[in-house]
């Protein structure tokens, strides 16, 4: 520790950090060592943070070996011995992986088709409300669900739902029978998507208000000037104004299409409704962690990320060439 | 309250607005009225159920105001020892993993925020990589299991240590901070250390407090990390207590008298667990919501 005065009393922000270009550079070692002493102590800070990364991050990547090893528990986390593709055949024969593959495309198609367009209305609405006030009110209110636990979004969801709810009640009244909308297979897809939409559609909101504040004002009066009116107005001047918004998140979602509110699907569904409401992950969660079959589950995690890194790049490659938007 | 303000269109030309936009703003304002309905009467609802009796709430009377208002759900539900372990559980991991994510995040960001420090890139791309690339759940599992960290409090706190957005915003609001200071300070002749300590940090009280709401609300709201890791009854916290009440509804499938008068005193049960649990969320909302709001604009922007 001796040495910290030393290395500590040189301001790092002083020395030039690279030779002048005319210079040849010092060879990559030496300028290293000298790094190493110019900023050991920030070097030190980063260990723990790099250790976190290399434990819970990327050891469960490489985790994913299992997926062709035999794996044993107890045994190493990457498995005993190399069994090729067996897994792999083992979930493309199995009817019920065939099945939850259906309901995933299903469930993702939905929540693409709804919950991804619902937060660009609201905020198109919400940027035509004139009072301030009652604008920001609207907002507060519609991100409320954003910030309670998944747990309680689906509690509530049973409750609104439950034989003596507000929704069964409200059916009787226009005489209806009841419905056992959290037994019904055929409903699973409907209050999934609902609520899913509850809960997020408000926050959602938050980048494409955020993208319609920086639309510059001269546009719509140059807009106006031409005779647009306020409908030609927002198709020629607003939506163009958070188009890359629009494509930057849409792209994410795709890239998310296979993963489907997990924790939620966890929380809703129950055997009877397995036929629609069971996704890949869930499948995987039951086999993996309940049936301790770690090998099978692996290799349908791996198959359902593969899938998910496929569309995300393609949507990605898509849209930079047809609007000019991408991720990376 | 709200950070984002869009300015609002001058809308008057010389004739005014005209009679079709004024009919949309009068269906916008119908359309946003609904907005907020929906949006806030489950929540009210589920608190009026939570005061309410027993028949009132099977006639379907309670709506936005509790009907037969009375406290015995709630005295059940505080009697119960189980309840008051789950949340001290919830209450201890939130404030333990918060600490250690506040701790690593904290000092990672400082290091990432050096703009001139060798390495940099390589640092940054490996935390930024894991947005986009994750183990998944198996190889997680498995990890936790052989570290012998099941049924302990690390499994909760290790694992989601550092959130990387939370470290984008936190690195964003370091690199804005004016480089002199850091310079006078070593200078000074304070090490990089106590430079972290006794200068940054106490300037950036605003970002360590907004930090330390996001990692809050999202350790107390979690759920999942403890249904996987924790198998003793006396390790669950709140949210796992509540998520055990939830499946023995949706799952206790079976007709019958006796089993629906089961399901309403647990519906009961539910609401008031419910109410419980969001209330410290709920309490704070008001308050910190544009922080929350601030800090999301700032991620985005930045990374």
């Amino acid at each position: 520790m001796s040495s910290s005065t030393m290395t500590g009393s040189q301001p790092r922000t002083g020395a030039a950090p690279d030779p002048p270009p005319d210079k040849k550079r010092p060879s990559g070692r030496r300028s290293w060592r000298r790094s190493l002493r110019r900023d050991w102590q920030l070097y030190s800070l980063a260990v723990l943070p790099i250790l976190f990364f290399l434990v819970f991050r990327y050891l469960p990547m490489i985790g994913n070996v299992i997926a062709f090893r035999r794996f044993e528990p107890g045994g190493s986390i990457l498995g005993e011995e190399w069994v090729g593709l067996r897994y792999v055949q083992m979930f493309l024969s199995d009817p019920s992986f065939w099945q939850v593959f259906r309901n995933t495309l299903w469930m993702g198609l939905l929540t693409l088709l709804f919950c991804f367009p619902v937060p660009i209305v609201l905020a198109l609405l919400l940027n035509e409300v004139r009072r301030t006030a009652l604008k920001r009110f609207v907002q507060s209110i519609s991100y409320l669900p954003h910030f309670l636990s998944i747990v309680i979004v689906a509690g509530i969801t049973v409750q609104m739902l439950a034989s003596d709810g507000p929704i069964n009640h409200m059916l009787t009244a226009f005489g209806h029978d009841p419905v056992r909308f959290i037994q019904e297979p055929g409903w699973f897809r409907t209050i999934y998507v609902g609520s899913e939409v509850w809960q997020t559609a408000g926050w959602g909101t938050i980048l494409y208000l955020a993208a319609l504040s920086t639309i510059d004002e001269d546009l719509y009066e140059a807009a106006r000037i031409d005779g647009a009116n306020r409908w030609q107005q927002t198709w020629h001047v607003t939506l163009p104004g958070i188009r890359p918004t629009m494509f930057t998140l849409l792209i994410l979602n795709i890239g998310t299409f296979m993963v489907v509110g997990f924790e939620k699907i966890l929380l809703l569904y129950n055997p009877l409704t397995y036929p629609t409401a069971d996704v890949i992950s869930t499948y995987l969660y039951r086999t993996g962690v309940e049936s301790n079959s770690f090998s099978y589950a692996a290799a349908i995690g791996l198959f359902e990320a593969v899938i998910g890194l496929l569309l995300i790049t393609s949507a990605n490659r898509l849209s930079r060439k047809t609007v000019g938007t991408s991720l990376w | 309250m709200v950070s984002i303000q869009t300015p609002t269109r001058a809308a008057t030309t010389v004739t005014g607005p005209t009679r079709g936009y004024r009919v949309f703003q009068g269906v916008n304002a119908v359309i946003l009225t609904l907005v907020v309905v929906v949006t806030l009467y489950p929540i009210i609802n589920i608190v009026a159920r939570s005061l309410s009796g027993e028949h009132q709430i099977r006639a379907g009377e309670v709506t936005l105001w509790p009907k037969g208002f009375n406290l015995t759900t709630y005295k059940i539900v505080f009697q119960d020892g189980t309840f008051w372990r789950s949340y001290g559980n919830t209450v201890l991991y939130t404030v333990l993993s918060t600490a250690v994510a506040m701790a690593l995040t904290t000092i990672y960001a400082y290091v990432l925020s050096k703009k001139d420090l060798r390495g940099r890139t390589f640092l940054v791309g490996i935390a930024v990589f894991t947005m986009f690339f994750s183990g998944g759940l198996i190889p997680n599992y498995v990890l936790i299991t052989s570290l012998g960290l099941k049924n302990s409090i690390w499994a909760i706190a290790l694992p989601n240590a550092i959130s990387v957005f939370n470290l984008l915003v936190m690195k964003a609001f370091f690199e804005n901070m004016p480089a002199e200071l850091e310079e006078a300070a070593q200078i000074d002749g304070l090490s990089t250390y106590g430079t972290l300590l006794r200068i940054v940090l106490p300037l950036s009280k605003a970002v360590i407090a907004t930090m330390v709401l996001f990692y809050s609300v999202s350790f107390w709201n979690s759920w999942f990390s403890a249904f996987l890791y924790m198998d003793r009854a006396d390790l669950m916290p709140v949210t796992v207590y509540l998520r055990n009440l939830i499946a023995g509804a949706t799952e206790g499938g079976n007709a019958g008298a006796a089993a629906d008068q089961l399901t309403q005193a647990a519906a009961n049960i539910q609401s008031v667990t419910i109410v419980l649990t969001a209330l410290p969320i709920l309490a704070v909302y008001p308050f910190v919501q544009r922080y929350f709001v601030s800090g999301v604009m700032l991620g985005a922007v930045k990374g």
